[in-house]
């Protein structure tokens, strides 16, 4: 019998925290996968951010440092700095990176830092229990929007990418999803230009990706998909904004 | 080496430098500027980085990345900017990494002023990051002190794993005193923990303060608290003069001992008897200077350039042995000889 598929080198044997039908899941597998791909877990050393996937310095199989809430790219910045031989790299959340951490990654970006950044926008703080992101939606119902988020009272939800894409630093700047195997293709190329990115010495990298939390947007596992497609994706459009190789 | 004259902050950068410190993250704020200035010039002469950080909070972060890939890395900054930089030295001792930090202070709360002050004694010795963590804090007097205790610093941090910091004001950073760096070696240790990729031949390494199962915390804080006891043993520094018979004994640290050292100059010519315990270590702290004080001492006088905050220790190093008394200026305000001189009398007199 030959093997056709197996779980990657790029992870431990840990058992992730997730919830079932979370799809952090998935994006950490195919940051994972991408890393053996390319040949650079043995040169990786990533950063954990704060959030539900502040234990991926277990998941990942290379060295790791956790950061405080919102601080992994100043903490990756240190890191790339003293070792620029090496592959650094962030996974964040949207309460990390697009609330707290927001003077960090866009100073990352301003400096053109050659570092990764994955950036896992579901909507909402999933780790405290479901209260409302500055990626949170319009009408959107979170412990501290119970209404239903409203521009008036909180503004408008945040396009980190689009933001981003108009610093000169940032070199690649995608956003996708992985919400069906189609999406998980483009959404692992994706990954794979952000870190061909940093080993081309290009610049910063980004890569957003929309993700489901189904235990705080209260939906079953199809259901958060299906709200992650009519929902999230018209707001936060799928596609690349920068592309170094396209300039 | 020669004796040679260098402005504070700059002095401080060259001891950084000779001690093997390559990397330097920083953010500017009167009165520490000089040191990120000389050190932009300088580490890149020596094959190092100097970052300006966005901020406090990212150079510290910075600090974080770096010490864990496992360098010898600094930082430098002033009150407020020591306030931002709280959080990340809070991470930076629950991961266990060794860094330097310089708090040039000066006058608060807010943002408060340029001028000298000893008001962020509380700050530097009972943390403001949360948790159960201590720092290595050294209060240097002079210009030689400072470097000698740069040149040094990087080792002890290193050998415990306990980041230093290094506290001067506003005078030690600006003023120019003959200095002679010291021909020593930096003490380097090996850091098999540091994140310098796998290369596929070792499990990961990570760098993290977060345990989550309140024991395996426990654990960890628990040998922390070895590691401190271990350094309150073999860390303490400070200066004691004349206690044994002393009638008066002066506390005071940094800029204020040098005005006290004038004082007492003064009150020997007149035949009084007046110590001085002059503590080099902030934390740990020298109680043990305490215990050689005369028995029949009138009076314990502590003077800071603050409304009172390194009393609270002085007083627990006392134990109710001797009287206590403080006096302080505040708000870059310095305090006089003439005015010392008279807290000192009061207590002679037994009207304090
Ligand atoms: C300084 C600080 N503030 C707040 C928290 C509490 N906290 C933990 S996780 C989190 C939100 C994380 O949300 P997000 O980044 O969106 O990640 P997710 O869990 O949704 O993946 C917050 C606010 C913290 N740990 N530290
Ligand atoms: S709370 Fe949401 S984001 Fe967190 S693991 Fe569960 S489903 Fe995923
Ligand atoms: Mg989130």
């Amino acid at each position: 019998m030959s093997i056709v598929y197996k779980r990657s080198e790029g992870l431990t044997d840990a058992i992730t925290n997730y919830c079932p039908g979370c799809t952090h899941g998935i994006i950490t597998k195919l940051v994972a996968e991408v890393m053996v791909e390319l040949g650079i877990l043995g040169d990786a050393i990533g950063v954990a951010p704060v959030g539900c996937s502040v234990m991926c310095y277990n998941f990942f199989n290379c060295d790791m440092q956790q950061a405080a809430h919102g601080r992994a790219p100043a903490v990756a910045t240190g890191i790339k700095r003293v070792q620029p031989d090496k592959v650094v790299f962030t996974y964040q959340g949207d309460g990390d990176l697009a609330s707290i951490g927001t003077n960090e990654i866009v100073h990352a970006a301003h400096r053109g830092e050659k570092i990764t950044t994955i950036f896992v926008n579901n909507a909402i703080y999933g780790m405290t229990g479901g209260q409302m992101a500055p990626t949170t939606l319009i009408g959107q119902k979170t412990t501290t929007s119970p209404l239903g988020r409203t521009e008036e009272h909180s503004g408008k939800p945040i396009r980190i990418s689009e933001m981003l894409a108009t610093i000169d630093g940032a070199k690649y700047v995608a956003r996708v999803t992985v919400d069906k195997p189609a999406n998980i293709a483009k959404a692992k190329k994706a990954i794979k230009k952000a870190f061909q990115t940093q080993l081309e010495g290009k610049g910063f990298a980004i890569v957003e990706v929309l993700s489901a939390c189904p235990t705080n947007w209260g939906l079953a596992p199809n259901e958060a998909l299906q709200w992650l497609r009519d929902n999230m994706i018209p707001y936060y459009p799928l596609g690349t904004f920068k592309d170094w190789e396209e300039e | 080496m020669a004796k040679i004259l260098m402005k504070g902050n700059e002095a401080i950068g060259e001891a950084a430098i000779k001690a093997g410190c390559r990397y330097f993250f920083g953010y500017p704020i009167t009165p520490q500027t000089e040191l990120p200035e000389y050190m932009s010039r300088r580490l890149p002469e020596e094959g190092g980085v100097f970052l300006q950080a966005e901020s406090e909070i990212a150079a510290i972060n910075m600090v974080y990345g770096a010490a864990g890939s496992g360098v010898r890395v600094m930082t430098s900054s002033s009150s407020p900017g020591i306030a931002l930089k709280q959080e990340g030295i809070s991470y930076i001792c629950g991961a266990m990494l060794p860094c330097v930090i310089v708090n040039i202070v000066r006058g608060g709360p807010g943002l408060g002023g340029i001028q000298p002050a000893q008001s962020d004694y509380y700050q530097v010795t009972r943390g403001g990051g949360n948790g159960d963590y201590r720092l290595i804090v050294y209060a240097p007097a002079n210009l030689q002190e400072t470097v000698d205790i740069m040149q040094e610093a990087f080792d002890v941090s290193e050998y415990y794993r306990v980041p230093v910091m290094l506290v001067g004001d506003g005078m030690i950073g600006q003023m120019m005193e003959p200095i002679e760096f010291k021909d020593r070696q930096p003490n380097f240790q090996d850091k098999p923990w540091a994140t310098t990729g796998t290369k596929g031949e070792r499990k990961p390494n990570i760098v993290n303060s977060l345990y989550l199962d309140p024991q395996e915390l426990e654990n960890n804080n628990l040998a922390l608290d070895k590691i401190y006891k271990e350094i309150e043993k073999n860390e303490v520094r400070y200066e004691a003069v004349n206690v044994e018979d002393a009638d008066v004994v002066v506390v005071a640290y940094g800029t204020t001992s040098r005005i006290v050292k004038s004082v007492l100059e003064e009150c020997d010519k007149e035949g009084l008897k007046v110590g001085l315990i002059r503590p080099i270590t902030l934390w740990p702290y020298p109680f043990e200077a305490f215990d050689k004080i005369n028995p029949e001492c009138k009076g314990i006088l502590c003077t800071e350039m603050s409304l009172g905050q390194m009393i609270d220790d002085v007083r627990i190093a006392a134990n109710g042995r001797w009287k206590t008394h403080f006096y302080g200026r505040t708000g870059g305000m310095v305090p006089q000889p003439d005015d010392i001189k008279a807290e000192i009398m009061k207590i002679l007199r037994g009207e304090k």
